[in-house]
């Protein structure tokens, strides 16, 4: 396996799904960190548990990262969070209330397919079953995270 | 400032403030009658509307208020491509108060987010028509002293009839209600109304799907009109456009002292010759309208009454 040395501050996503850590580095925005910020993708790595998976190690101020989303994306993500060189929380991945600019709404009659600048928000009315309504016109979303 | 977006913006006491002022208006429409003198409100109807729009500026005038506004999206800066964001926030300059009235779902939400003035849901799509369902709450306090205890049928357009929507929502707050859903097949109510408000609240439903082995049971039967507007293609529409129709035959079958709503326009769904029946309540329906809308003006306005 390739080797990424450990990092000083930031966090490690690990047991994500193979092939899913661009998805997560987008949904993220990781892209959009700073340029004192450093991400490493570790894609197809051997894993005991789930064969194989991705890894992304983001080296960055803690408070950086907005890691509400992951829950929603997969709640089977580990997410390690790193600072003066060692691991200082396990975080549990919760499902968030809202989703930001992340999916849209499929409805074709909503207001957010045609509204300029209008950020597609949706809002967690079902936690059981995990159901996400657009905030503008209640459709469920139903299509892929 | 609040807005009205939905009938449940507002609680149920703060529902019962309301048709208390629109029962005193009803009453002593001169007590209202300069209420809102010097103020405006803008009506932004981004789709065809004769009732909605007028009761809602019979409202104002009948305040002492007047009324600006736009009746289709080609006759306003939309057709220019400006959005409902920016169009709100030069009618706040203009207007008071402002109903809206959108093709889009959510598109009043969107507006009351960046308004300085208080917007009403004039009905946005398939989705909400809050204004119609206070109409309804009223109409239905008004006739039959409180809302209580009622089997109402909702009968048509179940799927994207808004009206429908927006009164579930409303009467699931309310004890003893059942509710008897009667549609073709693909104009069922949406998933969201039964599992979000109907099974989750636990409030007792059926569906059927022909209006004559429930007219028995039925204190208040709600008619929709199947609308061309929300179907995709013609075909569809012709098909199903004249499933339930109401008939004095049908009529027989009902209850003496049930009452048929409708939120109007009606196109074949009651038959002419049902209105001079008693129980045909869409007409007073109507009225009663004007009389919550004032109320409801002069409660976002914050005018003390």
């Amino acid at each position: 396996m390739l080797n990424i040395s450990g990092i000083h501050q930031g966090f490690v996503l690990d047991h994500i799904k193979a092939g899913e850590s661009m998805t997560i580095y987008n949904n993220l925005h990781l892209a959009n960190l700073g340029s004192d910020c450093t991400v490493a993708m570790i894609m197809n790595a051997k894993s005991n548990k789930m064969g194989r998976k991705d890894i992304i190690k983001i080296e960055c101020p803690i408070e950086r990262v907005d890691l509400d989303i992951l829950g929603f994306i997969d709640h089977n993500i580990t997410c390690n969070i790193i600072k003066d060189d060692a691991i200082v929380e396990k975080r549990q991945l919760s499902l968030p209330k809202e989703i930001k600019n992340v999916i849209s709404c499929k409805n074709p009659r909503c207001i957010s397919t045609v509204e300029q600048e209008l950020d597609q928000i949706f809002i967690l009315t079902d936690p059981e079953n995990e159901v996400y309504r657009c905030k503008y016109c209640e459709e469920k979303y139903t299509g892929t995270k | 400032m609040r807005h009205l977006m939905s009938p449940l913006d507002f609680t149920r006491e703060e529902l019962e403030q309301l048709m208390d002022l629109a029962d005193d208006i009803k009453n002593h429409p001169d007590k209202y009658s300069e209420k809102c003198h010097g103020k405006k409100l803008a009506t932004c109807f981004y789709e065809p509307s004769t009732r909605t729009r007028l009761s809602f500026e019979a409202a104002m005038l009948n305040l002492g208020g007047s009324v600006l506004g736009f009746s289709s999206a080609d006759s306003s800066s939309a057709a220019k491509g400006e959005s409902v964001s920016d169009t709100i926030r030069v009618i706040s300059s203009y207007a008071d108060i402002c109903a809206m009235r959108h093709p889009k779902e959510g598109a009043p939400l969107v507006a009351s987010s960046r308004s300085l003035i208080p917007v009403i849901n004039a009905g946005d799509g398939g989705h909400q028509h809050p204004t119609q369902t206070l109409t309804d709450l009223f109409t239905i306090r008004s006739l039959r002293g409180e809302i209580k205890d009622l089997t109402i049928g909702l009968c048509g357009d179940l799927k994207f009839g808004r009206t429908v929507h927006s009164l579930i929502n409303a009467l699931v707050r309310y004890p003893g209600i059942k509710f008897v859903l009667i549609s073709p097949e693909e104009l069922r109510v949406p998933e969201y109304i039964r599992e979000d408000v109907l099974e989750k609240n636990g409030y007792e439903y059926k569906e059927v799907d022909t209006l004559d082995d429930v007219m028995g049971e039925l204190d208040i039967l709600y008619m929709t009109r199947v609308q061309r507007e929300r179907f995709f293609n013609e075909e569809d529409y012709i098909r199903l456009k004249d499933f339930f129709i109401l008939t004095p035959e049908k009529m027989n079958l009902a209850k003496k002292d049930m009452m048929v709503l409708h939120p109007l326009p009606r196109v074949n769904e009651i038959a002419v010759d049902v209105d001079d029946d008693p129980r045909a309540m869409y007409f007073t329906q109507a009225k009663y309208g004007v009389f919550i809308r004032m109320a409801l003006i002069l409660t976002l306005l914050e005018i003390p009454c």
